[in-house]
């Protein structure tokens, strides 16, 4: 297969911090790869990098086979990216956005207008086609943005945080408008703080920390490493809370962490191992405030991976 | 990059900041009101105390001095709209675009020259009302005319840079102020060069803000007798003008466009 997008060793400083610390990436044809990573991991300068936004200070990049340094606006031919934050005019309607977006890419003003059309249609905007898009939603804004990425139907597909921001019913309907077009064939690369939008969405997935990749694989290989999901458990009295860590320990494969009253380990078999410690509790007579099961997120991994949750890592960029 | 494509793609650009215009039509107010007010204002508060000194009416003098300083304004547009793109993100869409690296700039440059005629032809109607009169030819005039928007066009390509450079469309607008501001009131626009002294007249003799009002008052015919002084740009204050105009052009036209492709959206 080849490799659509392909990056070594990127390399970008800023005058204190360093966003990307050597990353490599591939993307093979076909496929969707999720830089995942929570705010200040290098994410989006790792984008910027790959769509001539950025000159990285050292690396290289080829995407679909074209020099990202020595031949920029061949690139350009060849991406479609939808940003972090929407970048619509909101002064234009949804078809003069794309319609624009249709020329400068150079279609040429009746293709252009048909591919608007179609679009809109497409990303369920065609009623609100003719409105600016000032009166959109968040969400039909973004959707708007991400037609804007697919007007001239580019080989590679760049999305950064596609649902950042975003309420629930709105990212799950971004979800199916991106597993559509991943349906159809596209390469892409997608950012994203959600671990959950990566399982969804990608076929590979890197985790990306201080602008280094930390670990690759599926989303299946990651949760392994991981642990998958994990029970979580509030305790109602404080003095019970070693008597959990010991049951909890029990059904668990790694460490129990707490954090007060609250105790959180993986386990492997999640609803057989959350009901053998129900049990257990009772036997005990331990009352319980809460307890549940839940899926790993990217504090999990990042907590696996890195011995610091994402939160800890953003303050440490902060500071 | 080829310049057919930076001036096709820049028309596509042009036409999508026009579109503005139709959609949010109070921008266009403001701009087009302040210029009447000045006319106004100027006239009457100060049409009594200046005295041109070659035996015109003060309003007469007033008016091309006007439209040099609200042409020259016009051009914080330019900043103020780059300024918006960038903060709005859509520069990061443009700039992933393939398309030419100049068109953002020439559109938005192109755009403002609309604002620049549709508020040169208020302030004309508006200046008729207090008894200014073009004296001489329609062509003079119309080259008259012509003459501010060439130079406006230029000096928007300043403010083009700045507003890349500069992080909000706040800072745009207090920094055109602070330059564009002493610029105009700082030359022969609002009061004769007789009326200034020893380095501030140097300084209003070779101001190119000046030599478009001169340039701009002969051509409409609204000055008599000699040119105010024997310095090249009084006496040939329309080629010193475009010496001026090409020379901005050539230094910030380059500059912009390297800006342009050096920057992010913040």
């Amino acid at each position: 297969m080849v490799d659509m997008i392909r990056a070594r060793g990127l390399v970008k400083r800023y005058k204190e911090v360093t966003a990307l610390a050597g990353l490599d990436l591939t993307v093979p044809e076909g496929t969707v790869l999720a830089l995942l990573g929570p705010n200040g991991a290098g994410k989006t300068t790792a984008v910027r990098c790959l769509t001539t936004l950025l000159v990285p200070d050292e690396g290289s990049a080829e995407v679909a086979g074209v020099d990202v340094l020595a031949d920029p606006q061949g690139v350009r031919r060849k991406i479609g990216l939808s940003g972090q934050y929407a970048a619509v005019d909101e002064y234009l309607t949804g078809f003069e956005n794309l319609t624009m977006v249709g020329r400068l890419y150079g279609l040429g003003k009746a293709r252009s207008r048909t591919r608007a059309r179609e679009l809109l249609e497409r990303f369920d905007l065609a009623d609100a086609g003719d409105r600016p898009s000032k009166t959109y939603s968040g969400g039909m804004r973004r959707r708007l943005d991400l037609a804007g990425a697919l007007v001239a139907e580019p080989p590679v597909l760049v999305l950064d945080e596609p649902t950042t921001g975003l309420d629930v019913r709105a990212r799950q309907q971004m979800w199916d408008v991106i597993r559509e077009l991943v349906g159809g064939g596209a390469t892409l690369l997608l950012t994203t703080q959600y671990l959950e939008e990566a399982d969804r969405l990608a076929d590979d997935i890197v985790v990306i920390d201080h602008g280094l990749a930390i670990a690759q694989g599926t989303a299946d290989e990651l949760k392994a490493q991981t642990g998958g999901e994990r029970i979580e458990v509030v305790v109602a009295d404080a003095r019970h809370v070693e008597a959990t860590r010991r049951l909890l320990g029990a059904v668990a494969v790694g460490d129990v962490q707490v954090e007060e009253r609250s105790l959180t380990a993986a386990v492997t078999d999640g609803a057989p191992a959350l009901r053998r410690l129900l049990g257990h509790l009772e036997e005990e007579q331990i009352g319980v405030l809460d307890v549940g099961l839940r899926r790993p997120t990217l504090d999990d991994v990042f907590l696996t991976l890195t011995g610091r949750t994402a939160d800890e890592k953003s303050e440490e960029v902060a500071r | 990059m080829s310049a057919p494509q930076a001036l096709s793609d820049g028309w596509v650009v042009a036409q999508r900041n026009l579109i503005k215009i139709k959609r949010v039509p109070e921008v266009l107010v403001f701009v087009l009101i302040s210029p009447i007010m000045f006319v106004l204002l100027f006239a009457y508060v100060f049409g009594g105390a200046i005295d041109p000194g070659d035996g015109t009416e003060y309003k007469e003098f007033l008016v091309a001095g006007i439209f040099a300083q609200t042409v020259v304004f016009g051009a914080t547009f330019t900043g103020a709209g780059l300024a918006e793109d960038m903060q709005k993100g859509i520069i990061d869409r443009f700039r992933s675009l393939p398309m030419s690296r100049a068109a953002v700039l020439v559109g938005r440059t192109t755009s403002d020259v609309v604002y620049n005629v549709l508020s040169l032809m208020i302030m004309a109607l508006t200046g008729l009302l207090v008894s200014w009169r073009i004296r001489d030819g329609v062509l003079e005039a119309l080259a008259g005319f012509a003459l501010l928007l060439v130079f406006a066009y230029a000096i928007s390509w300043i403010m083009a840079f700045v507003g890349l450079l500069v992080p909000s469309v706040d800072v745009v607008n207090n920094a055109s102020f602070v330059v564009i501001f002493p610029l105009t009131f700082l030359s022969n626009a609002f009061v004769p060069l007789k009326d200034f002294d020893g380095i501030l007249k140097r300084f209003v003799e070779w101001n190119p803000v000046s030599s478009l009002t001169q340039a701009s008052r002969e051509l409409f015919g609204n000055t008599v007798g000699e040119p105010p002084s024997d310095a090249f740009s009084m006496q040939h204050p329309v080629v010193y003008t475009l010496i001026w105009s090409a020379i901005i052009v050539a230094v910030f036209v380059p500059l912009s466009v390297r800006q342009f492709k050096r920057t992010t959206s913040r």
